[in-house]
This record gives structure tokens, C-alpha cells and sequence, in this order.
């Protein structure tokens, strides 16, 4: 457990001194957000039924943008070798790395997303959800992103492979992230998208770990 | 005690090293020479446990790495080519980090003798960035004193090193042999090393 925490202190405090990454991904999903308003024009209807799919890509993307370093660094430089000889087991030691990414990629995004939905005009209540969809939404990002991070892991050309892999595999999240968003400015219950969010992101937190460990093995060979 | 036995390593269809054989037990070192490319690299990263061994075995006290990896990793100690420094972090937050990934306790006060030891007094909580190669690696090496792992396997701890350094090195292995541990490294040079210890050398 210690050395879950620790590993978890020790990436945010190597991103807050390299602050150019953690910020490049927050300005990409501000720049895109704000892109679509302008080209698309000031009509607030379609603004508002636009709004929730386009801030779910632009989150998706710019969560996507950070995950090729997931791994590449400690692999480089040794990290990975020493993670891999340690006592604590591999998968506890890929968890603390993921909630590390999520920290700084995922909840930062989750509490921007409402600033940028005012560009989009939409209601209060529509916002929370939004940003309670990706709450729990870009954890589960976080945990398929890194499996796909740890099985391109070495390999040339590794990041577009990278997108490539996983961007198929953000579908169900992208459908239920935004579905949850739509259903609650129709007027619709929205718990049950964030309840089948829960149940994924609870799969995943279980077998990412696990499936990214094994990934990592192979590439260490 | 480490044992070897009747290694392979196939790389393509090439094979690296076919039929390697060997015993370490407390109180040795055993110092692998071969020439660029004879697989001295390989054969650490067989006995670490990160390569599957395309033929043979390597036991530790008794038991293959497969059977019992937790058993092997608590009593091992390894420094590879890649030294596992941040530059962003201080040479203090490297050992600690470290220690913590590696599931050891850490004593500031050990990781400041250490590195004084290592000449880096006043550099402790510069950013390694900022340091030289050679003081990079002394920031990897200080972990050998830090470690009370019975079995070292260094890749290649003496390379980028000045005199002074390779003294340091020396006499922390011959120090760690004295007191019952063992050493498996890889080196280019000829070394003056206390205590009981072999040389093998792998053919290419």
C-alpha cells in the first residue's frame, strides 16, 4: 500500500515540474470545446444538442494525448525494470500509475468541462451531469487507455497505433457519457447511463491492472 | 545461492550462448566478461528473471524464478543499463522513490551518507538534471548501500565512472561479498576485488 501511495506522489510531483504536459492536454480540450461553437454559429438550439458529444470527444481526445507517456518514460529510463522487480505486485504498482494519470488528465477535465458548457448554453442541471458523467466516465478512460498504452509499449510508431487501438474501445464510454448528459435535458432519468458507466468503470479497475501487467512483462522481455 | 544451469539464449536464429553453467553462493562474486555482443546483457536479464530462458534453469536457494518470483525479488538487488533516475527529481526523491517502488523502507539520513559518500554532498537536492552523466550514475549506485537485497546483479556498474568512483564501487561490492552477499556483474575492465570471486567469460 505504501508504495502505492508513493508511486501515485511521485508522478504528480514529476508532472507538476514538467507542468507543460498536464497543460497541453487541459488547452486542447479548450480549444476544441471552443472550435465548434465558432464554426458551427451562434444557433442556441443546436448549440445545446451539440454540446454533449462534442465536449465528450474533446475530453476523450485530449485524455487520450497523455497516455502514450504512461509508460514510455519509466520504460526508457529504467523505472519499469526496477517496478517489475519490486515485492509489491506489479498490477498494485499499473494502478497507482493509472489513478495518477486520471488525477491529472481525467479530473481536471471533468472540473473544466462545466466552464466550457456555458459556451454551449446549457442548463445547470445538465452541467452537473456532465461533469458527474465524466467523473466516472475518465477513470474508465484512464484504465482502457493504459492497457492499450502497455501493449504498444516499445513498438515503432506506437502512439498512432496507440489511438488506433483504443479509440474503438472508448466507444461504450463516449455513448453512455453523453447518453447520460442527453437524457437528463430531455427530461429523462439519467442514472441508468451512470450506473452502467459504474459498472465498466468497476470491470475495468479490476482486469485493467492485470491485463496491462501482463502487457508490460512482455514488453520488458 | 544463485544457480545457472545449462542456459540458452536464441536471439532470431541466432544462438547468443548455449550450455552456461554456473554456481554463486554467500561470500562470491562472480565477474561475467565477454566481448560486444557475446549476450552478457542477456544472460542478466535471464538471471533477473525479465527473459524466459530458451533452454535451462536458474534457481534461486533451491527453486526456479517461475516458482517463487516474490522470494527472489525481496533478496535481489539490480542495476541495469538504464539507471531508473528522474531528472526531475533531487538525488534524495530518486532514492526515495525508489525505496518506496521497490517496497523498502527509507532513511534520509542513510540516502545523505550515501551520497556524500558518493561526493555528491551539497548536490542532494539539486534536480539530477542537472548533474553529470557520471554523478547520474553515482545517484544509482548510492541504492547499493541502501539495499540490504543479499544478491547484487549489476550490468555494467563500472562503466562512465571515474577513478574515485570505481574504487567506491569496488570496495562496496568486496564489503557486500565480506558480509555473506553475493555480486553477478558484467565489466569491461580488469578489476583488483577483495574477497572470493571468479571470472566467466562467455565466447561469441
Amino acid at each position: 500500500m505504501n508504495a502505492f501511495v508513493a508511486l501515485v506522489q511521485r508522478d504528480v510531483r514529476l508532472a507538476l515540474r514538467r507542468k507543460s504536459e498536464v497543460l497541453t492536454a487541459l488547452f486542447f480540450f479548450v480549444v476544441v470545446a471552443t472550435l465548434f461553437p465558432l464554426g458551427i454559429g451562434p444557433e442556441p438550439a443546436v448549440l445545446r444538442k451539440i454540446a454533449p458529444g462534442i465536449l465528450w470527444v474533446g475530453a476523450l481526445l485530449a485524455s487520450l494525448l497523455s497516455l502514450g507517456r504512461l509508460f514510455s518514460a519509466d520504460f526508457q529510463d529504467g523505472s519499469l525494470e526496477q517496478m517489475a522487480l519490486s515485492t509489491t505486485p506489479l498490477p498494485v504498482l499499473v494502478a497507482a500509475k493509472v489513478l495518477a494519470h486520471w488525477l491529472l488528465s481525467g479530473l481536471p477535465l471533468a472540473l473544466l468541462a462545466p466552464v466550457l458548457a456555458l459556451q454551449f448554453g446549457l442548463e445547470p442541471g445538465a452541467m452537473a451531469v456532465l461533469v458527474l458523467s465524466l467523473l466516472v466516465g475518465t477513470p474508465l478512460l484512464s484504465l482502457i487507455g493504459a492497457v492499450g498504452a502497455a501493449l504498444t509499449l516499445g513498438v515503432r510508431g506506437g502512439e498512432v497505433l496507440l489511438s488506433l487501438l483504443v479509440l474503438p474501445l472508448y466507444i461504450p464510454t463516449l455513448i453512455f457519457g453523453s447518453g447520460a448528459v442527453e437524457a437528463q435535458m430531455s427530461g429523462v432519468a439519467y442514472a441508468a447511463h451512470v450506473s452502467l458507466l459504474g459498472a465498466m468503470l468497476v470491470l475495468a479497475a479490476f482486469f485493467g491492472p492485470w491485463m496491462c501487467s501482463a502487457a508490460l512483462r512482455v514488453a520488458l522481455e | 545461492m544463485l544457480s545457472v544451469s545449462d542456459l540458452t539464449c536464441v536471439r532470431g536464429d541466432h544462438t547468443l550462448f548455449s550450455g552456461v553453467s554456473f554456481d554463486l553462493s554467500p561470500g562470491q562474486w562472480l565477474h561475467l566478461e565477454g566481448s560486444n555482443g557475446s549476450g552478457k546483457t542477456s544472460l542478466l536479464r535471464i538471471v533477473t528473471g525479465f527473459t524466459p530462458p530458451d533452454h535451462g534453469h536458474v534457481r534461486w536457494k533451491g527453486r526456479t524464478l517461475a516458482d517463487a518470483p516474490e522470494a527472489f525479488h525481496t533478496d535481489l538487488l539490480y542495476l541495469g543499463h538504464a539507471l531508473a533516475v528522474k531528472d526531475e527529481l533531487s538525488a534524495l526523491e530518486n532514492l526515495q522513490a525508489d525505496a518506496a517502488i521497490a517496497g523498502r523502507t527509507f532513511h534520509e539520513a542513510h540516502a545523505r551518507t550515501a551520497l556524500q559518500s558518493l561526493g555528491l554532498r551539497g548536490r542532494t537536492r539539486l534536480p539530477v538534471r542537472v548533474l553529470s552523466q557520471g554523478q547520474k550514475r553515482r545517484v544509482a549506485l548510492a541504492r547499493l548501500t541502501l539495499h540490504s537485497a543479499p544478491l547484487w546483479v549489476l550490468d555494467e556498474p563500472f562503466v562512465a565512472l571515474d577513478a574515485q568512483a570505481q574504487d567506491w564501487v569496488a570496495d562496496a561490492i568486496s564489503a557486500h561479498v565480506d558480509r555473506g552477499g553475493m555480486a553477478l556483474f558484467t565489466s569491461h575492465q580488469a578489476l583488483a576485488l577483495q574477497g572470493r570471486g571468479a571470472s566467466y567469460r562467455l565466447n561469441a
